[in-house]
């Protein structure tokens, strides 16, 4: 029923979308992204996994095209299969932070008071650890496994969210339509719900699309020291650390899987800070 | 009066808003923006409610319908006692008192279609289910002359008088007994705002309902009331039936006011009375009578003495002191 209309709003986005040059890009790389990861078994010319000793560390080539690894494994296909990892992590790591953020935000606005105050102590306290040493710590303690790696993302990477949300809830509950809403003896869980939270998901919708930046950022340094994902499973972080060692020769194995993180980092960035734009309701 | 029927009852209503600050959240003062005001409102009737900006107008209209709660007073919507219902019941009493905002571009929801929006307090008081309901919506669009084909339309597809029309649909969806009007009229155009009072009276003449009208404007208050409250300050100064405010006005605050309203007849020489200063601080309220900082008439005792509200004739309360003698 709500079609026509959110189609308008929709198409106002969209048509903005497609007149910033960034949003293009960024759409482009992050468009690619999803295609590799999703169609990686049917675009991949070798298995990621199949060890040739007889082709240890070639050069890129006409055969394999950003060449071999240590163990004659094509680089190609071990980063394909590396963008799961990276899209996996972004959207589960930052799936996990939105929803605490929404909650937290959400009812820390709504209610306010003493709820408010409290919630929001504990997000400051939350904010005073290091993040990414207080990962490190979790991991050590837990198995270094990718599920761990997106739920300690996820759960310390919540407070923005939940700061944007609150404040999105502070000014929408004073307009006339949520008054409105309250004075139609509408109950506070639907005029949460239906009145207040669609009105508040543009920024998050922008926070989440740079956050997913972040989160590639982080899985990729956790991998690379080691306590990511771990062998055999290829991501774009622990092909860093196995070229460490042999960069001197071997640069292919150093630089292609840093030119996707950054291209990846860079995509969701654009994009993120092209929705923004796009989102505006000012512009309106 | 006093046997006269009342449909809603207020005594004596206060809203102070706490003035917080520093580490412990100390509290510094009020803000007294109502300050204990009494009146009542008698079935199918409306009282129109004016003062200046930030006179409390606004507060005291969403107190009386508990969207905000009144620091001390009592409150009786047909003969129940509002502020001592539970949130149970007094969701379910929202259907019988409704209000219709000023601002009609802040009061729908963007992300709503026109149909669900009027048909919200339908499902929340499970009225109508299925075909009913939408039949009911497209009724009550016609109602408030509407287009049924534009259920299914955004609210920023239309245009402000559409708008509040739908914000009138909506408020009349649950058959109320009493509508406050929050300056309904004021962010309109002046030929739509004719056409909005029109569907409001016309409404009343079907349905009986009571509104409180609030305004700033003294040609719509005219227009629509039957009877007149003028506030000052968070107090009501003046309050009498609507031909006898406007041809007999006792306070010094209503009669400049009304010699501000213009008058369509040329040759008629007024008095112009100008209230010099502005509206002081409900933070900081002068002393005596509150009105005496800006009265044009003031003597030395209405510094010091609090006027109350006395009734001069029949149904016409005023409070000031100068008419004591």
């Amino acid at each position: 029923m709500s079609k026509q209309g959110e189609k308008t709003y929709f198409s106002i986005v969209m048509a903005r979308l497609v007149k910033n040059p960034f949003a293009i890009w960024g759409g482009a790389a992050v468009a690619l992204l999803f295609i590799l990861a999703i169609f990686a078994p049917f675009i991949c010319p070798y298995d990621p996994g199949v060890v040739e000793t007889r082709i240890l560390l070639q050069a890129p080539n006409a055969k394999h095209w950003l060449g071999t690894d240590e163990l004659g494994r094509d680089v190609l296909s071990r980063m394909i299969y590396g963008a799961r990892i990276s899209l996996m992590v972004g959207i589960v790591s930052i799936g996990i932070a939105t929803v605490i953020g929404v909650i937290v935000g959400a009812i820390s606005g709504y209610y306010g008071g003493w709820v408010d105050e409290l919630m929001m102590r504990f997000v400051d306290i939350m904010l005073t650890f290091p993040t990414f040493f207080l990962i490190l710590a979790v991991i050590a303690i837990l198995e270094p496994d990718i599920m761990n790696v997106m739920i300690v993302i996820g759960i310390t990477g919540w407070m923005g969210v939940a700061r944007l949300v609150r404040a999105e809830f502070l000014s929408l509950k004073q307009r006339d339509f949520v008054v409105a809403a309250r004075s139609l003896g509408q109950s506070d869980f639907l005029i949460i719900f239906k009145h207040i939270l669609p009105n508040a998901m543009a920024p998050v919708l922008v926070s989440a699309t740079l956050g997913i930046a972040g989160a590639i950022l982080t899985e990729s340094a956790l991998s690379f020291l080691g306590i990511g994902v771990q062998p055999p499973t290829p991501s774009w972080g622990s092909i860093l650390t196995e070229g460490k060692n042999y960069i001197e020769f071997a640069w292919w194995l150093s630089v292609f899987p840093g030119l996707a993180i950054l291209i990846t980092v860079l995509g969701y960035n654009l994009l993120g800070e092209a929705l923004r734009d796009a989102l505006d309701t000012r512009l309106n | 009066m006093e046997n006269q029927q009342k449909l809603l009852d207020a005594k004596s209503l206060k809203v102070h808003f706490p003035i917080r600050a520093g580490f412990f959240s100390n509290q510094l003062g009020a803000v007294r923006a109502v300050d204990d005001v009494s009146f009542h409102i008698a079935p199918g009737e409306t009282l129109g409610l004016v003062g200046e900006s930030g006179c409390g107008k606004t507060t005291l209209g969403r107190c009386v319908l508990r969207l905000i709660e009144p620091t001390a007073g009592t409150l009786e919507f047909e003969g129940r006692d509002l502020l001592a219902l539970d949130k149970k019941d007094m969701r379910s009493l929202r259907r019988r008192m409704q209000i219709i905002f000023q601002d009609p571009y802040s009061s729908l929801n963007p992300r709503m279609t026109v149909g669900n929006t009027i048909a919200e307090p339908l499902k929340i008081h499970s009225l109508f289910k299925g075909k009913d309901l939408w039949d009911r919506v497209a009724e009550l669009m016609g109602q408030v002359g509407l287009r049924p084909e534009q259920i299914k339309r955004y609210p920023h597809e239309f245009s402000g008088g559409q708008r509040q029309r739908i914000g009138i649909a909506r408020a009349i969806a649950l058959n109320p007994s009493f509508i406050v009007g929050d300056e309904p009229v004021s962010a309109l155009d002046v030929s739509v705002q004719a056409q909005v009072l029109n569907l409001l009276m016309d409404l009343k003449a079907k349905y009986g309902m009571a509104y409180l009208f609030i305004s700033h404007d003294l040609s719509v208050i005219r227009h629509i009331s039957d009877r007149v409250a003028v506030m000052y300050l968070g107090k009501i100064v003046e309050e009498a039936a609507r031909d006898e405010l406007f041809k007999n006005p006792q306070h010094p605050y209503t009669q400049a006011l009304l010699a501000s309203l213009p008058v369509p007849d040329p040759r008629m020489r007024r008095k112009a009375i100008i209230l010099s200063g502005d509206l002081p601080s409900p933070a900081n309220p002068p002393s005596g009578c509150y009105f005496h900082t800006r009265c044009p008439v003031k003597e030395k005792r209405c510094e010091e003495q609090a006027p109350q509200l006395k009734e001069v004739a029949p149904g016409h309360r005023v409070s000031c002191l100068l008419l004591d003698r």
